[in-house]
């Protein structure tokens, strides 16, 4: 048995029989030639053949299509990097992209904030906790289409809830999504009540899991709840708080649904973000190459965040 | 099925007919077709089309229908109902594809008929017209109003769809408050603002006049008060007038009534706003399509229900004019089922199904004999102002929309323009804008 074992190929070797003239010599012939370095293709071009075509070429064809003039109803001519230099220039897109930076700020920051605040209130023992808990992350489960219809007829100048109760403690109506002005805050406000809980969630299955020895130690030494919270619970969320950063920032980046629903990018273009940019070359005027251009930029731009922020993840993980 | 080869002389006499056919508009081959009589619902029993529609109560209407079709003609008919933009979107890429997957599709002509011309998407319906074996006795052609007819036919003649829906820009107005502030219903432009301005009563949160603000939505408002000026967006060799003085003067007529006397927000509102400003009676004026009659007489949802005025566009400085917009049903030009499919439509364009509409408060019909029902129009809940208005307003309609390839486009930079207005910006200073960025697009979507 052993002596048939040790005819067995050592993995990446190649041969494998016994050498000539010793063949006659044994009872049995050894085992036939198994090279796993060979089989594991086998394994692995599934999901090769998967990422290829789901991922890869969508990708190379989305550069190639914006190296091109392509138009649904005409022909597609080459223009290299024409379509990337008039985004360069197209001011339309230019105020797009910053207006995406600043309601991703916004959009991410404001939830962070009131996520981990909140993850700390419920992650202390009081009456009713669990039904309050499930009462707070409610609106995570509603789907956005349906909250942002609900909060456009909210949003209503005239007959919206929301100017109702304002007109309750005599402050006077708000032109929430009706002003340029104010539209990207208002549009923020929906995002923070739709995914603070969220954060919360995140931040509180962190807390969960802390150990309970510094806490001792520093009530001991008279440490006060603020110092407690600086000094031994804020470090030891932090990469929880940096994984809902991530989450946030790059869902911000890519709000569509209810940007769409509320404001259709309005009014005018002052809630107009890249992703809405985007859709309306695309599908609304039918500039496919150019609207490629768009994608491989936002790409850029989503990637470039997000490594930043799982570096600054890395940095905050904890060390013994 | 037997297939029989043709004969030479058959070739040649159906190639002659269909050159003579082409050369003549489709009212005089439809005459032609009445003068035969071969014609059998029969003929194509046993197919099967496909038919994409858009979603609106007039496609309930037709999906209702399908059925009696079957019945009639043993044709089986698939239809979907899809939402508008998405409908669109799915019609460009599947016509651009060269087969699509539908034998018949209603298109929104207003947006999409120099599209699917220059695209060659559809069937000329001129040979099946002049066919009086595929086109039924009871066709009656000419019953269909000018307006529709125009948005199905192109500019050389060939008729790429049949009309079947008409939306004409009126003037609803309130006639208690109208009649509160002892104000006439306007005859001019001019005095719609006027009307405006006496009507709006801030304290009591009521407003002269309401319109659609929102970019792209907005647009129509704006052409309607264009048409006063006896001008379009786009002339007839393809120039864009939209910063020509008349222009600037439907743009300050936008900005004036919208900021002065329209409800706080008035920037956002799309119809549906307009609606609800209307329907509580916090508008005394609101200019929209004309199939907004149904909600504004249902109790259930309107709190004026039997005080609605239903007016024709006032006359403007130099003409009168109701903006108009149109629906129609096309066949594939790939499709290989064009007999099945031209019955389909026959059929639904039939002078019942689209009375049907009308009694259903579906919209307003592309065909004339529907409005000239004395039953109809004495059940209908809307009263004889609403039917007369629609009559009037066929009479002076004309395009609400420059017949473009890139409407859309059109639509999204010149409805920008119009909200910075209402935001306060110069119209002139706007359009100029405006038009600059669109001419390149204009003159890009006719190349190639």
């Amino acid at each position: 048995m052993s002596v048939e074992h040790n005819a067995v190929p050592l993995p990446g070797r190649r041969g494998g029989t016994t050498a000539p003239g010793t063949q006659g010599a044994r009872a049995a012939p050894a085992l036939p030639a198994y090279d796993p370095a060979r089989k594991y293709w086998i394994f692995i071009a599934p999901a090769t053949i998967l990422v290829g075509t789901v991922i890869v070429f969508p990708w190379i064809f989305t550069l190639w299509m914006s190296a091109h003039e392509w138009n649904v109803t005409g022909d597609h001519a080459f223009v290299a990097l024409a379509n990337y230099k008039k985004l360069l220039t197209d001011q339309r897109f230019l105020e797009s992209m910053w207006r995406t930076f600043w309601f991703t700020l916004l959009a991410t920051l404001i939830p962070i904030v009131l996520g981990v605040w909140a993850a700390l209130v419920f992650h202390r023992e009081f009456p009713f906790r669990g039904i309050l808990r499930t009462v707070f992350v409610m609106p995570m489960m509603a789907t956005p289409v349906a909250i942002a219809l609900v909060w456009t007829m909210m949003f209503h100048p005239q007959l919206g809830v929301l100017n109702y109760l304002l007109s309750l403690v005599g402050i006077p109506p708000f032109a929430w999504v009706y002003d340029p002005a104010t539209v990207i805050p208002t549009l923020v406000l929906v995002e923070v009540w739709h995914w603070t809980p969220l954060v919360m969630l995140i931040v509180l299955g962190g807390l969960a899991g802390l150990p309970t020895d510094p806490y001792e130690a520093a009530l001991i030494d008279g440490a006060s709840s603020w110092q407690m919270f600086r000094y031994i619970t804020w470090p030891l969320i932090l990469p929880y708080v940096m994984i809902a950063l991530v989450i946030r920032t790059i869902d911000s980046l890519k709000v569509f649904d209810t940007i769409a629903v509320i404001s259709q990018g309005g009014p005018g273009t002052a809630s107009e973000t890249l992703n809405y940019f985007l859709y309306l070359q695309a599908f609304q005027f039918y500039n496919l190459g150019y609207a490629s251009a768009v994608v491989v930029i936002f790409f850029v731009i989503i990637i470039a965040l997000s490594l930043l922020l799982l570096y600054a993840r890395q940095r905050t993980k904890w060390t013994d | 099925m037997t297939q029989h080869r043709p004969s030479r002389r058959r070739i040649l006499k159906t190639g002659a007919a269909a050159g003579l056919i082409s050369t003549l508009p489709a009212p005089f081959v439809a005459r032609f077709a009445l003068g035969q009589s071969k014609f059998d619902w029969k003929r194509f029993k046993g197919e099967k089309i496909d038919v994409l529609l858009v979603k609106n109560p007039r496609s309930e209407l037709m999906q209702t229908a399908e059925k009696e079709f079957a019945d009639l003609t043993g044709i089986t008919v698939s239809s979907e109902q899809v939402p508008e933009q998405q409908q669109r979107q799915k019609a460009m890429i599947e016509f651009s594809s060269g087969k699509p997957t539908f034998d018949v599709a209603h298109l929104s002509m207003h947006v999409q008929k120099r599209l699917s011309e220059k695209g060659n998407w559809l069937e000329d319906l001129r040979p099946m017209l002049a066919d009086g074996s595929m086109t039924t006795p009871d066709l009656d052609f000419n019953d269909f109003g000018k307006a529709g007819l125009d948005f199905c036919t192109a500019a050389d003649g060939k008729q790429n769809a049949m009309p079947t829906f008409v939306d004409y820009w009126i003037l609803y107005y309130n006639k208690e408050l109208f009649e509160q502030k002892g104000v006439a219903y306007p005859t001019s432009m001019d005095e719609v603002y006027t009307a405006a301005q006496k009507l709006t009563d801030i304290s009591k949160g009521v407003y002269g006049f309401v319109s659609r603000g929102l970019k792209n939505a907005n647009v129509p408002v704006w052409t309607s008060w264009l048409l006063g000026q006896g001008v379009e967006t786009v002339s007839k060799d393809g120039k864009l007038l939209t910063d020509t003085p008349e222009a600037i003067w439907a743009g300050e007529q936008y900005k004036r009534l919208n900021r002065e006397f329209a409800p706080p927000g008035t920037v956002g509102f799309n119809w549906n706003e307009c609606q609800t400003s209307f329907a509580t009676g916090r508008a005394a004026m609101w200019l929209d399509g004309i199939g907004f009659a149904t909600p504004l007489e249902d109790p259930t949802k309107s709190k004026v229900v039997g005080k609605v005025g239903y007016g024709v566009v006032p006359k403007g400085p130099k003409a009168q004019h109701s903006a108009i917009f149109g629906d129609g049903l096309g066949i594939a030009r790939s499709s290989a089922r064009k007999g099945a499919a031209w019955y389909y439509i026959q059929y639904i364009t039939n002078k019942q199904n689209q009375l049907n509409i009308l009694k259903n408060g579906a919209g307003s019909p592309a065909r004339n004999s529907s409005f000239a029902n004395e039953e109809v129009v004495r059940s209908s809940k809307f009263g004889k102002q609403w039917f007369d208005c629609v009559l009037e307003s066929a009479k002076v309609g004309r395009p609400g929309l420059p017949v473009i390839i890139p409407v859309t486009e059109f639509r999204d930079v010149f409805g920008v323009a119009l909200t910075n207005m209402i935001s306060g910006a110069d119209p002139a200073a706007e359009l100029k804008k405006a038009t600059e960025t669109f001419k390149p697009v204009l003159e890009k979507s006719e190349q190639g």
